[in-house]
């Protein structure tokens, strides 16, 4: 066993049929993930977010063409001499838009139809799927068509699917970028609970920064196809300058503290908040 | 200063044939160049609003006037001229095979002359920054250009009013900023502007007004600063406010008629000039 469920080796990646991109979508990326973490990937469009969504689970190389250089490891196994249907059991991918996702007629098909390509015994299937369907509470969309759910509803069906087949590590890239507020706090608590109860490794593409800062032990910063920044929030969101930079929002209060930092320094010895919570109670031990 | 009114709304009310009322007793009048916003959760009604301005759907009850025209005497063909829709997912309105040929497809059927679709579009490309792309396949660009495609490839036929339903979604914060200034530019050239959007950060930075929807009722019309601190309503229609508005709240620096911002709410608390 590898001390670290994934890793990322002088990873290069150019795409091949992107003829008006120059530049390789990847460059010498290095990343290693712990069992257990919960990873935030943040950077602008363009930046390669999803290329090292599509690298995770071995789609990269092996589904999309290009130029790949470097090693990744799953579970201390190079991707390479994994078969496709092992890796579909050990990443399981989540996308952006969940009616790309999902094909088939009923919630409840559509939790089978996994773990039945495993060619799994028919009690197991169903096991499965009804695992799923208890952990992501879907038992009242059982018999429903996933195209006549909400955007939310959808999008939790698509977790479920990708849970059905048991994999180590969960990617998913922008889950919420169709969903309003309300569904896209429901989806997050989801991500957290598989975290947290399940200990599931997560790796999160989004760009609701002050959302992400709430629950991610881990940021991963990229831009232009590089990592620029990795760290616990707090490291990461202390580098004001590097985001200024990249053209990247931070959480608004820790801009706030950065404005007044000669004054908020004379606060005490307090690090930036990076969540609302945090700045509320700063302000309020000030004022006692 | 009078207010221009280019769209006013009586006792509209619309119930769907599931009998699900969907707006119950709209009022509203919507300023000429005004950016208004339209937040709600899903299902408060807010589409269901914004497609009575072109007539897509029609009042059960009460009128809706554009120009000063009953809406109802009129085709969703004539409306079009004068109220513009930007969806969402800007692949739904893209289809051209080039960035040029889609500002010119709504002048074409507009009918203008090719001497007027070549100096409109000109301007259009002038004014939206498209010069380096015309040649381009919309297919082929960022999702945050081909937001802006569509919304250029909508004003170029010159609505009065132009609808934006959720312009910042998968937008980083480029994308964002550039569409927020796109905005103000249209505003200043003349345009109504009305965006239904669950981004709050970017409501609070460039809405000049704000309307909240919550289940089929407008409960609350005012400034930024006016909706984003009232937390009762908040409350009730599940909205976040922005981050710095909760600050601002909690240390009543909030006034009604100034728009928040990182600047103004850090001298206020460098110069410890609050109370809890």
């Amino acid at each position: 066993m590898s001390e670290y469920i994934l890793e990322l080796k002088d990873v290069n990646f150019k795409y091949e049929n992107a003829p008006t991109v120059e530049e390789p979508a990847l460059k010498n990326i290095n990343l290693k993930v712990k069992k257990g973490e919960f990873i935030g990937v943040i950077g602008s469009n363009n930046s390669g977010k999803s290329t090292l969504c599509a690298l995770c689970n071995g789609l990269i190389p092996k589904a999309l063409d290009g130029e790949f250089s470097g090693q990744v490891l799953v579970d201390g196994q190079d991707i390479k001499d994994v078969s496709t249907a092992k890796m579909s059991q050990k990443v399981g991918l989540v996308l952006p838009d969940p009616e790309a996702q999902l094909s088939q007629l009923t919630v409840y098909d559509e939790l089978t139809f996994g773990p039945s390509n495993l060619e799994l015994p028919r009690e197991k299937i169903f096991e499965e799927a009804d695992r799923v369907m208890k952990l992501i509470r879907l038992e009242n969309f059982k018999e429903r068509s996933p195209f006549s759910l909400s955007g939310g509803e959808q999008q939790r069906v698509a977790i479920a699917s990708v849970l059905a087949m048991n994999p180590e590590i969960l990617v998913l890239d922008e889950p919420t970028s169709n969903l309003d507020p309300l569904s896209t706090q429901e989806i997050f608590e989801i991500i957290c609970k598989l975290n947290r109860e399940m200990n599931m490794t997560v790796i999160l593409v989004e760009h609701e920064v002050e959302l992400m800062a709430q629950y991610v032990d881990r940021f991963v910063v990229m831009d232009n196809g590089r990592i620029v920044l990795d760290g616990s929030p707090k490291e990461v969101f202390s580098h004001r300058e590097v985001f200024e930079q990249i053209k990247m929002f931070i959480p608004t209060v820790t801009s706030l503290a950065g404005e007044i930092d000669e004054e908020y320094r004379k606060w005490g010895n307090y690090e930036y908040p990076i969540t609302l919570e945090e700045m509320i109670k700063i302000i309020d031990s000030r004022k006692e | 200063m009078n207010k221009e009114v280019v769209a006013h709304i009586e006792n509209l009310e619309h119930t769907y044939s599931s009998g699900h009322k969907a707006l119950i007793d709209i009022n509203l009048d919507i300023y000429k160049q005004e950016i208004t916003a339209i937040i709600g959760q899903n299902g408060s009604g807010k589409t269901t609003l914004s497609k009575h301005f072109n007539g897509l759907l029609r009042p059960t009850a009460g009128k809706i006037f554009v120009n000063g025209k009953d809406v109802a005497s009129r085709r969703v063909s004539e409306m079009a001229r004068e109220v513009g829709y930007v969806f969402q997912n800007p692949n739904y309105q893209l289809f051209c095979p080039t960035v040029l040929e889609e500002i010119r497809f709504g002048l074409k059927n507009l009918k203008l002359s090719d001497e007027e679709i070549k100096a409109r579009s000109r301007e259009v490309i002038e004014e939206f920054d498209l010069r380096g792309m015309v040649k381009k396949q919309p297919v082929t660009l960022s999702s945050g250009s081909k937001k802006i495609v569509a919304l250029a490839s909508v004003y170029a036929m010159d609505p009065e009013i132009l609808f934006l339903d959720e312009p910042t979604t998968g937008q980083d914060q480029y994308g964002k900023t550039k569409l927020g200034l796109l905005s103000r530019k249209m505003k200043q050239l003349g345009k109504t502007i009305i965006i239904i959007s669950h981004d709050m950060d970017f409501v609070a930075e460039y809405a000049d007004r704000v309307i909240v929807m919550n289940e089929s009722r407008v409960i609350l019309d005012g400034t930024p600063a006016d909706v984003f601190s009232n937390e009762e309503v908040m409350k009730t229609a599940h909205i976040m406010p922005p981050q710095i508005y909760a600050i601002g709240n909690h240390i009543h620096a909030v006034s009604s008629e100034t728009r928040l911002s990182v600047m103004e709410l850090a001298k206020v608390l460098a110069e410890g000039d609050y109370c809890l």
